[in-house]
């Protein structure tokens, strides 16, 4: 009994990270009064795509970026805005994103060093903005290959949208990833492969297979991530700050792909999938 | 989408620039700019259309409430209920207000 009040004391002092706002998330991973955010809403670069559709834009395009300081050391911020068409990447929020990473490695060229942290909620590129969108991806990847070379780039993904599309891609190329049980990664999202491979094979509604293949403990499991947290503001901007501080990864993951790919290759696509064979299939070899 | 304008006489005060809200179902973005003059001016970007009687009403209940200081207002509303909008309108004049309180 003793134990099961101080458990729900414990609980009340937590501060759930899911919940924040995209402004909010930045402000409460980031060294306190050090977050100074770029391009704000009152610049109101809004989406200049979106109202051509007939759909009602953001003053922020959902996504906010700004600079300040972890532990003291001079980094970047990036959090997307996942309740915003659903955290999709179009031409100005991608934009803001790979001008915030090339910022970094301007400063770390002058021999400022500057890391950088982003949250990712979204569905990848915003398809009202197609192309625009993709290349503004592609602008963030190549970013990101270039300044993970002088200090790490760390993506955090605790949900509730997840991280998928190219934006998944991209939190592969992250020197570190941080997940939440909430969070999901996958290239695809789950009504996607649906439509695609049909309800038989593949059902969107069921929560306990969609979070068996793409959700944080899997992903954790499997090794896909590095680190798994609680949904809790000190518990993950400890484990950020623990990122930061274990410096450039030796090898990173998307330069290490041959065992992966070769577990892949094996696998056999004619059987159903589900968490555990998904498991099996990526951990083999590696754990006992 | 419908674009909706509205003037609105105010009191000459001092605010700070304020934000509240944001674009997702069922909620909306409300941003409050100072304005030199006397009068508010609001400008509505909604993804409900034939809404201008509602809003209109929102905005005689707010202001038969408080009385508005002069300010530029632009909202993003995303299918918001009145009580809603209503609330992050308050939302936003309260904190823009917050300069005014202190002071």
């Amino acid at each position: 009994m003793t134990e099961l009040t101080n458990t729900a004391l414990n609980r009340t002092e937590q501060l759930g990270f899911i919940d924040l706002s995209a402004r909010k998330r930045i402000e409460s991973l980031l060294d306190s009064g050090s977050m100074r955010e770029l391009l704000t809403p009152f610049d109101r670069l809004t989406s200049p795509w979106l109202e051509k559709q007939g759909i009602v834009p953001q003053f922020d395009d959902g996504v906010v970026i700004a600079r300040g300081k972890l532990d003291d050391k001079p980094v970047v911020a990036a959090a997307i805005e996942g309740g915003f068409q659903g955290g999709s990447l179009g031409e100005v929020g991608g934009a803001k994103i790979a001008g915030i990473l090339e910022l970094a490695i301007e400063e770390n060229r002058k021999g400022n060093p500057t890391a950088a942290v982003l949250m990712l909620e979204t569905g990848g590129v915003r398809l009202q903005e197609a192309n625009l969108g993709l290349a503004a991806i592609a602008e963030i990847q190549s970013a990101i290959v270039e300044l993970r070379q002088y200090q790490p780039v760390i993506a955090v993904v605790t949900g509730p949208v997840g991280c998928f599309g190219g934006m998944s891609i991209t939190a592969g190329l992250c020197s570190y990833l941080i997940i939440t049980r909430e969070g999901r990664l996958g290239l695809n999202g789950p009504q996607v492969i649906e439509q695609e491979a049909g309800v038989e094979e593949y059902d969107s509604r069921d929560r306990g297979l969609i979070w068996g293949l793409t959700g944080g403990i899997q992903r954790f499991a499997t090794g896909l991530v590095d680190a798994f947290v609680d949904d809790d503001v000190s518990a993950l901007s400890t484990c950020v700050r623990d990122c930061l501080a274990a410096g450039v990864p030796t090898l990173h993951r998307s330069d290490d792909i041959a065992a992966p790919l070769k577990r892949l290759q094996q696998f056999d696509t004619r059987e159903q999938i589900d968490a555990q064979r998904a498991r099996f299939t990526l951990t083999q070899g590696k754990t006992a | 989408m419908e674009t909706l304008h509205f003037t609105r006489p105010a009191r000459a005060a001092e605010i700070q620039p304020a934000l509240v809200g944001y674009v997702g179902s069922g909620d909306l973005e409300v941003m409050i700019e100072p304005l030199q003059g006397s009068q508010t001016e609001i400008h509505i970007q909604t993804s409900s259309p034939g809404s201008e009687i509602r809003w209109r009403q929102v905005i005689e209940q707010i202001e038969a409430r408080i009385s508005l200081p002069a300010m530029r207002m632009d909202i993003h509303d995303f299918a918001a209920t009145p009580g809603v909008i209503r609330l992050r309108i308050e939302q936003a004049i309260e904190l823009a207000s917050a300069v005014e309180a202190s002071a």
